[in-house]
């Protein structure tokens, strides 16, 4: 990075430059692209679990008005059409490969969730393709469903895929058992936790959309959808289901209303959108009404776990051994595989020196909907199960549960840190977000806090969680060693104008996260230009070179590492034109203030005009240098990053209905270089309103036999302003010591670290009833049953 | 949704005949359930009979301690009506809790009370003050209006017209709304009437229902929080669902009907 100029944007909090078009209805969403000759597809989708199709009819159907034509499963494979694939592969203990069932994007003759697809129809409008898809007679065989993780790995379960014995996906494993068991052995204390990691919805504000289009003078595919990841889309539909060359294949992600991990996924609807405005040569578009959302959107979560903490007689931990049981759903969505292993097993050593760490993980098929990173995606499960285990060490050993995690803390000196689970740490400090948070939240303050509540009859707790997660994913080469069948680098592309205004492009994708103005700022400081000078541009594969998209609090440390190394070349090359204008060596031109100056001297060139002098190269190097102004650079990050921090609830419980009320929360949280403070507090915000959900409200519900009981908001409950307390949010920075920038990641730290310290609340108010655990979400009857148990003893 | 004629009769006599002509023709009058159920596809009116340009269904009037509220008056109205809110602030409270701005913008009275929700909070408050419920053809006390789920004493070609309140001695409503929905898991109405104490329950059953085992500990202890103590309601024939057991709807009625009366003062 260049030296600060005068007008320094880093730092700043710079209202959204985005915001004044979602906020006036300008925003340009998939929905809102209409092209001549539109047709509207319709998905019917299976009203049962499990079920194999005995016959579809589609006579009566075909001759509604206005239907132009309806496709079943059969019609897709018939044309070749491919499954949707997986983008992670797992293998087990025993070295076996995961089992990866196809997974077509209309089924051929058997349905295995409700929402799975079964035909597809089209029609001049889409009235008319819903009034057509009533017409169609399906005959289902119905089949026993296996519906929950514990149900289906049961003996004697329903299978899923056939393929699948015991319904396992895989079995895999990551630690040193040897060690563990025999520091398990030598333990003086055991604590022990059961866990489930309850089943969420993600419900971004804009349902997922697809307008497919085909144009026959070109041969060009165009695939206009909600994506986090354009590029992504455009090689697993191209080169696995379409069979489309790139650059016969553009997907543009426009405008996108909220992602949380639920639109990295190649979903079936783009294929199918895709391929029938190929096959009819007009556009069809297919946009979700709410309910399908719920249906067919991946959802999240989803574990259930056994964890152990040996600790010796000063309350420190010597090993961890954890089995978790994770949910896959019914077919494997893109990232699904990875979730629960290596973005969840290399997470728990947590902030701790735990020296012996074993972890297995059983992934399972089920009757439901596929289940996918959400909002965290694995690091929420990890953190849920260590902080609540922590606690629960604390209450064995009698220890405070501040001091307990001081004990156990990896020292702020201790950097680089090896964890025994892969992970190295690079920066943090554990201790001093616990200090500044304590301080904060007015920690000391509690129990007088906890006597007024009571004088009013009501139950006060508090509850800590002090975490560590991994962001900026990674390492092509060492998540290529892990499974993953695509690299994770990032791209980014500098066009500086002739008269020195500059277009940035992303590989990274903003749908709510504000990178519009966070990397303009950025972009601002490196070449020394005003924020009303750069534009960034993202999602759409015909401008943006390449990207592998925004999740996993990615967008900032990788994505804008790139964009930082593609201003690094303009500077050089900048340097190079300044020297041959001011008739000056290039070693003596420096870059200050947005000025290319001789040193010493006070000869200078603004970037504008270098950037002119390099598009009009009258007086110009032209046997050194190629004209124009323009960089790309793939940045591939050296490792992970580390954000962390401390969070503190206190909540508020009536004990004669069991509502509970979250009356403070304190967040201090470690994610780098700030670029943005407003836009950085709104991202925790937001995190912490889905975690505190995650806590006390939400909760996705199936019936033994497979159906979605809380398949609209009226059943399932979404967090609102109401739920929520004013937050405190503050920060206690480390620096990432590998990326250019020093930033780590601030989009899910909210939803990671919450719901433990939620729940460590609740459970500290009830202690007095006997709870010593309780699973999420903490709704008002399992809270007022806790109570009333509780009083029976 | 499925194609539906539409029209906006003048006089509630239009718009009965206009009923009368089509056995599949449906009354709206809010909207704010049926037009998400025609959205859903879950019902096929061939017509619908919209009611809101009809001008002697809208409006309040006062005559003494009475309070007339035509059937379409929407809940914002009521809930700001300085008349509503001198004789019976429990009932303008009850509007004002109603969903939230832009349903009680759109939604009326009369078509809550005609829709008769088990979970919506006008059928408690029209059985808990007794109320009597005005038709195009009679006037029927609340108790005997409301006959259960989605039910109630209206004949075909009956419309409800206004809903007569007379003032309380003291009133409150006290709701435990469903986290998700914001409907009434428990919705308690309490009011000393001129005709005794009565306790309306709604969200917790098949449809509003009244306390009778409340009313008479209120009745005979007094009205006050505490002749609730130890008074249990029986569970039996409750709603039980994902959010609530029929065991916690009856504590919960308890509570709320303690907290009713505490409210009402």
């Amino acid at each position: 990075m260049p030296d600060a100029p005068s007008n320094y944007q880093i730092g700043a909090s710079v209202k959204r430059r985005e915001d004044l078009r979602f906020l006036t209805g300008n925003g340009n969403y998939t929905d809102d692209i209409n092209r001549p000759g539109q047709l509207y597809a319709y998905i019917l989708r299976s009203t049962q679990a499990h079920a194999e199709i005995v016959s579809i009819d589609t006579k009566a159907a075909r001759a509604m008005p206005g239907v132009v034509t309806i496709y079943t499963g059969a019609d897709m494979a018939a044309d070749g059409i491919g499954g949707l694939p997986c983008g992670w592969q797992i293998h087990s203990k025993d070295g076996s490969p995961m089992v990866e069932p196809s997974h077509p994007p209309i089924v051929v003759d058997r349905v295995r969730h409700v929402g799975d697809n079964v035909a597809v129809v089209i029609a001049d409008s889409l009235a008319q393709a819903k009034d057509a898809a009533e017409a169609i007679a399906i005959d289902y065989k119905a089949l026993p469903a296996a519906v929950s993780v514990t149900a289906a790995v049961a003996p004697g379960a329903p299978l899923v895929w056939d393929t699948a014995p015991g319904n396992q996906c895989y079995d895999w494993h990551l630690g040193d058992k040897a060690a563990t068991e025999a520091a398990f052995a030598a333990a003086k204390t055991i604590a022990k936790v059961d866990i489930v990691n309850n089943r969420l919805i993600p419900n971004a504000m804009e349902p997922r959309a697809a307008l497919g289009d085909f144009n026959p003078s070109s041969g060009e595919y165009t695939l206009f959808t909600t994506s986090q990841n354009p590029h992504v889309i455009r090689l697993l539909m191209g080169a696995f289901v379409l069979k489309l060359p790139e650059h016969k294949l553009r997907v543009v992600a426009p405008d996108v209303g909220g992602g949380f991990g639920s639109k990295i996924y190649h979903y079936a609807e783009e294929a199918i959108c895709t391929w029938a405005a190929g096959k009819l040569k007009r556009p069809v578009k297919w946009t979700a009404e709410r309910t399908e959302s719920f249906m067919t959107d991946a959802h999240g979560r989803d574990h259930v776990t056994h964890a152990e903490m040996a600790m010796d007689g000063e309350g420190r931990f010597l090993a961890l051994r954890v089995s978790t049981k994770a949910n896959m759903g019914a077919y494997l969505s893109t990232f699904a595989p990875a979730v629960p292993t290596y973005l969840y097993g290399t997470l728990l050593a947590g902030v701790y020196k735990t020296p012996a760490i074993y972890v297995e993980v059983q992934a399972v098929f089920t009757n439901t909907t596929p289940v996918d990173a959400y909002r965290g995606a694995g690091r929420p499960e990890a953190t849920f199960l260590l902080e609540r285990l922590v606690d629960e060490c604390a209450r064995v050993t009698g220890i405070d549960r501040a001091d307990i995690r001081r004990r156990n803390f990896i020292a702020a000196d201790a950097f680089p840190y090896q964890t025994p689970v892969a992970l190295q740490y690079d920066s943090g400090d554990y201790q001093g977000c616990l200090d500044a948070a304590l301080a904060a939240h007015n920690y000391a303050g509690f129990p007088a806090r906890k006597a007024e509540s009571e004088k009013a009859g009501k139950l006060r707790g508090i509850g800590l969680s002090t975490y560590v997660e991994a962001c900026g994913i990674a390492p092509s080469a060492v998540v290529g060693s892990l499974g993953a069948r695509a690299g994770l680098f990032e791209v980014g592309k500098v066009r500086v104008h002739p008269t020195g205004s500059v277009t940035v492009f992303t590989g990274t994708h903003s749908h709510g996260q504000g990178h519009e103005t966070t990397f303009a700022q950025v972009v601002a400081d490196a070449l020394g230009v005003g924020m009303d000078q750069v534009d960034i541009v993202h999602g759409d594969t015909a401008n943006v070179p390449f990207g592998m998209g925004t999740y996993g609090s990615r967008s900032l440390a990788v994505g804008g590492s790139a964009i930082v190394k593609a201003c690094d070349k303009i500077v050089a090359k900048a340097k190079k034109i300044a020297a041959h204008l001011l008739e000056a060596a290039e070693a003596d031109i420096e870059f200050k203030d947005g000025m290319f100056k001789v040193a010493g001297t006070d000869r200078q060139k603004a970037l504008a005009e270098i950037s002119l002098a390099a598009y009009v190269p009258h007086n110009y190097p032209i046997d050194e240098l190629e004209p124009g102004l323009e960089e790309t650079a793939f940045y591939d990050p050296k490792n992970f990053t580390f954000p962390g921090g401390t969070h503190i609830c206190e909540v508020e419980i009536d004990p004669e209905t069991g509502v509970t009320r979250v009356t403070q929360f304190t967040a201090v949280d470690d994610v780098g270089r700030v670029i943005n403070p407003m836009i950085v507090e709104g991202q925790v915000h937001g995190g912490l309103a889905q975690g505190i959900g995650q806590a006390l409200l939400e909760q996705c519900v199936y019936d033994a036999a497979g159906q979605l009981l809380t398949g609209s908001m009226m059943d399932y409950c979404m967090p609102r302003a109401d739920d929520l307390p004013l937050f405190y949010v503050g920060q206690h920075t480390t620096l990432c010591t590998h990326n250019p920038l020093g930033v780590k990641g601030c989009g899910e730290v909210g939803a990671i670290g919450s719901p433990p310290a939620v729940m460590n609340a609740v459970i500290d108010a009830l202690k007095g009833y006997g709870v010593t655990n309780m699973d999420m979400p903490a709704t008002p009857e399992k809270v007022w049953r806790a109570v009333q148990s509780g009083r029976k003893h | 949704m499925y194609a539906f004629t539409y029209q906006k009769p003048t006089t509630i006599a239009a718009a009965v005949a206009a009923l009368g002509a089509d056995a599949d023709a449906k009354p709206v009058s809010g909207g704010q359930t049926l037009i998400p159920t025609l959205k859903q596809r879950l019902a096929a009116p061939t017509a619908l009979v919209d009611l809101a340009k009809i001008p002697e269904l809208a409006g309040i009037t006062v005559a003494g301690d009475t309070l007339t509220i035509g059937a379409m008056t929407r809940h914002a109205t009521v809930a700001d009506s300085a008349d509503v809110k001198r004789l019976i602030p429990a009932l303008a409270a009850l509007a004002e809790g109603i969903g939230d701005p832009q349903v009680r913008n759109r939604g009326t009275i009369g078509g809550s009370i005609a829709n008769n929700d088990p979970a919506a909070d006008y059928p408690a408050g029209c059985l808990g003050l007794g109320a009597t419920i005005v038709t195009n053809r009679r006037e029927l006390a609340a108790d005997a209006f409301f006959t259960g789920m989605f039910s109630t004493a209206l004949d075909d070609g009956e419309l409800v017209t206004a809903v007569k309140f007379t003032k309380p001695k003291r009133a409150a409503y006290v709701k435990f709304p469903n986290p998700a929905s914001r409907y009434a898991i428990v919705g308690v109405f309490v009011a000393e009437t001129a005709g005794g104490i009565r306790v309306a329950v709604t969200g917790a059953g098949a449809g509003v229902f009244r306390a009778t085992a409340l009313e008479a500990a209120l009745a005979s202890k007094g009205f006050a929080a505490a002749s609730l103590d130890g008074v249990a309601v029986s569970a039996d024939g409750l709603n039980s669902d994902i959010h609530a057991s029929a065991e916690y709807r009856a504590h919960l009625i308890t509570v709320m009907a303690k907290r009713a009366v505490a409210a009402a003062g």
